[in-house]
């Protein structure tokens, strides 16, 4: 009786939320909830018939939600935090919302996943990766890891755990795990020439020796060894093999699982999304999926919420990639220097909580590979000058370089400078994508997020 | 000229963006004429006291700083040999502590540094996180302003009589308590601000690199100024943002 109480207070107050504009409302009524009673998010996860399904990672979490949530859309009805609120407020408005829901399907923080898992207590988890990302916020990238290690030892061994083994840290929690399922990429023609600036894991999770990479994929992920005391990247039970990478229209890959093998055309582009693809193909695999669905799903899949967009705007397009940290902002500028190298680019630094105080990790990045082509930057947001900064001083031409710290002056400088029919390269951190985002939709191009659903 | 920069660590203490630092020395040097060559010095490898002009240490995660820091106090005679003769020296973050007389851990176990800089420091729960604001008078009487970023649970202090970097107008600095920030040894600095440091203070970024060409040289050279208004900026919205959000837990 309680907990129907409130539920009903609770909703009401996201109602509220949205009707005031102060925003999506999709973590005030899980705020609430929580501040009445901590445990009711316990009791509405464990009224769900099939159980809780969790994904954490520091990149990729958002689109590997979705695309799991694409892969089993016609199987069980989900409750799925698509707007990306994944804090246990955010997992709570979400329960709140999800009338009807058989499973549940949540992305949660990095930071979060001890205390979601504990309360949800998921049937399955899949973890991703772990790169420095907003050191201000999370602490050390060994402070994360720990609080992973702690959830997965805690985890009943009837749940499904999904890891990447490519990531050192990652593949380590199979050690006491046997049945754990583990996923990589094993495919060399595609690897790094060299480990990046902003890989992180790269000495030996056990004995602190710089691991040797026979592959490296994405920042520190890929097929390592370590030369002293032989920890090795996992035996893989899901692989991706023959990776072809159709600039920034899609990747291709062979999907290979114990029951089998599909080849996969994703319609988003880069390897990272092979990545995304292969945790939502090993988690929708634990829950129940078949090979066919999962290579259907993942084939209707379209692009997570800001992560890699296209807006038509007039006769112009936007195409709109999240930055956030070293490792996904070089995957950005990777997808797009392999599609056709942008001679214009507006990126946008903004240094709120969600996207992180602390702005050094802009000279983390590689943007260099950038450079050649661009004639044009706009660098905008609260910390454009500090931005413009990171270009000067990697080489750009200071003339090539504005500074125009409003986004909406901003996204109208950059479209100036498209010209119809083109395309206008926007690359900006999560309130900046939020924002922007809002400026389109009040020009009628895109809905609020708030208003999306899956069909 | 060519100024000889040795950076230790790069592949361990980078966690705070240090290249950007480098970027910055390397491109303000080149605009003056200069060639900026810098060397790494990593695991293994002595500190040769003449070969350089100026010292970097950045900062790194913990495990990151547990690697190398034993074998950053094999270094010590090399480094301190080096300064004694002259060379520049830029300790960031956890450079700096280690750079240090001790480190003092969770555990209450001491852990040897350098011993360069007159100070300890004492690891705390409690992690001083955000935007800082410092005063500083490097030269007498010329009062300038260093805006940066902390995130560290180390609280330093200085021992009586030492020279700090700055006085803390906005933030945490060495301990949360002095108002004191950083410590400076001659043409040695340390200090926790990142940021980068030097890309949005740029008459800081010259005072290193003044320092190190005078170890070249035997006498400060005089570098005309360079247009830096972006600099300006950015140092105008860091330092905006320390005075709002600093030193707040």
């Amino acid at each position: 009786m309680r907990l129907a109480v409130e539920i009903a207070l609770a909703r009401a107050a996201g109602r509220l939320s949205r009707l005031a504009r102060t925003g999506g409302g999709t973590t005030v009524p899980g705020k609430l909830l929580w501040k009445v009673d901590p445990g009711a998010v316990d009791r509405l996860a464990a009224r769900l018939p099939l159980g809780s399904a969790l994904i954490s990672a520091t990149n990729g979490k958002t689109t590997t939600t979705a695309m799991t949530a694409e892969i089993l859309r016609g199987r069980v009805r989900l409750a799925h935090n698509r707007s990306g609120a994944n804090l246990v407020s955010g997992v709570a408005s979400t329960l709140l919302d999800a009338r009807g829901a058989e499973l549940g399907l949540f992305e949660v923080d990095e930071a979060a996943l001890p205390e979601v898992s504990e309360r949800l207590r998921p049937r399955a988890v899949c973890l991703g990766n772990l790169f420095r990302d907003q050191l201000d916020r999370y602490g050390e990238l060994e402070h994360v890891a720990a609080g992973w290690r702690e959830a997965v030892r805690a985890l009943p061994t009837e749940a499904a755990l999904a890891l990447n083994g490519d990531d050192p840290q990652v593949g380590d929690l199979s050690r006491d795990r046997p049945e754990a399922v583990v996923f990589g990429v094993d495919d060399p023609v595609v690897a790094r020439p060299a480990l990046q600036h902003a890989a992180d894991s790269k000495y030996c999770v056990r004995c602190g020796t710089p691991y040797d990479y026979a592959a490296a994929y994405v920042g520190h992920l890929g097929d390592y060894r370590c030369p002293t005391c032989g920890h090795a990247r996992p035996p893989l039970d899901v692989v991706a093999r023959q990776v072809r990478l159709g600039g920034l229209d899609s990747v291709a890959f062979r999907l290979e699982t114990p029951e089998g093998s599909e080849d996969v055309t994703l319609r988003v582009p880069g390897l990272y999304n092979v990545y995304n693809a292969l945790a939502a193909a090993t988690l929708a695999r634990a829950l129940g999926a078949s090979l066919e669905e999962i290579r259907a799903g993942l084939e209707r899949f379209n692009a997570a919420f800001g992560r890699f967009e296209r807006i038509a705007v007039g006769d112009r397009r936007l195409l709109m990639l999240l930055i956030k940290n070293p490792a996904g902002a070089n995957e950005a500028v990777r997808t797009i220097v392999d599609g056709d190298a942008p001679s214009l680019a507006v990126i946008a630094l903004n240094d709120r909580i969600a996207d992180g105080r602390d702005v050094s990790w802009i000279w983390d990045v590689d943007f260099e590979p950038l450079f050649a082509g661009l004639d044009r930057l706009v660098a905008t947001g609260d910390r454009a000058a500090e931005l413009a900064l990171r270009f000067k001083y990697g080489g750009l031409d200071a003339d090539a370089i504005e500074v125009v710290p409003s986004l909406e002056r901003a996204l109208d400088r950059g479209l100036e400078l498209t010209a119809p029919g083109g395309e206008l390269v926007l690359l900006p951190t999560y309130t900046a994508m939020l924002a922007l985002r809002q400026v389109v939709a009040e020009r009628g191009f895109v809905r609020p997020y708030w208003e999306e659903r899956a069909a | 000229m060519r100024i000889v920069v040795g950076h230790l660590y790069p592949d361990y203490l980078n966690i705070y963006a240090d290249r950007g630092n480098i970027a910055v020395l390397a491109r303000r040097a080149a605009w003056r004429g200069h060639e900026l060559e810098v060397r790494t010095v990593s695991v293994g490898e002595p500190v040769q006291p003449g070969e350089h002009d100026l010292l970097y240490v950045g900062g790194g995660q913990d495990r990151e700083q547990e690697l190398v820091a034993e074998d950053l106090v094999a270094k010590a005679d090399g480094v301190l040999a080096a300064v004694a003769g002259g060379a520049a020296l830029l300790a960031v973050c956890g450079g700096y502590q280690l750079m240090g007389r001790s480190y003092r851990d969770l555990n209450g176990v001491d852990l040897p540094g350098v011993g360069l800089f007159p100070l300890e420091t004492v690891a705390g729960d409690a992690r001083m996180i955000g935007d800082v604001l410092l005063e500083c008078e490097l030269e007498p009487g010329l009062l300038r302003t260093l805006a940066g970023f902390e995130n560290h649970a180390g609280r330093t202090r200085l021992d009586p009589g030492a020279d700090a970097l700055g006085q803390v107008v906005a933030g945490f600095g060495n301990d949360g308590e002095s108002g004191y920030e950083g410590c400076r040894v001659g043409r040695a600095v340390g200090t926790y601000l990142h940021g980068p440091l030097l890309p949005r203070n740029p008459w800081f970024a010259d005072w290193i690199l003044t320092q190190a060409v005078a170890h070249r040289l035997g006498e400060q050279p005089v570098f005309e100024p360079l247009p830096d208004e972006l600099e300006q900026q950015a140092h105008a919205v860091s330092a905006a943002r320390a005075r709002t959000r600093g030193g707040k837990r």
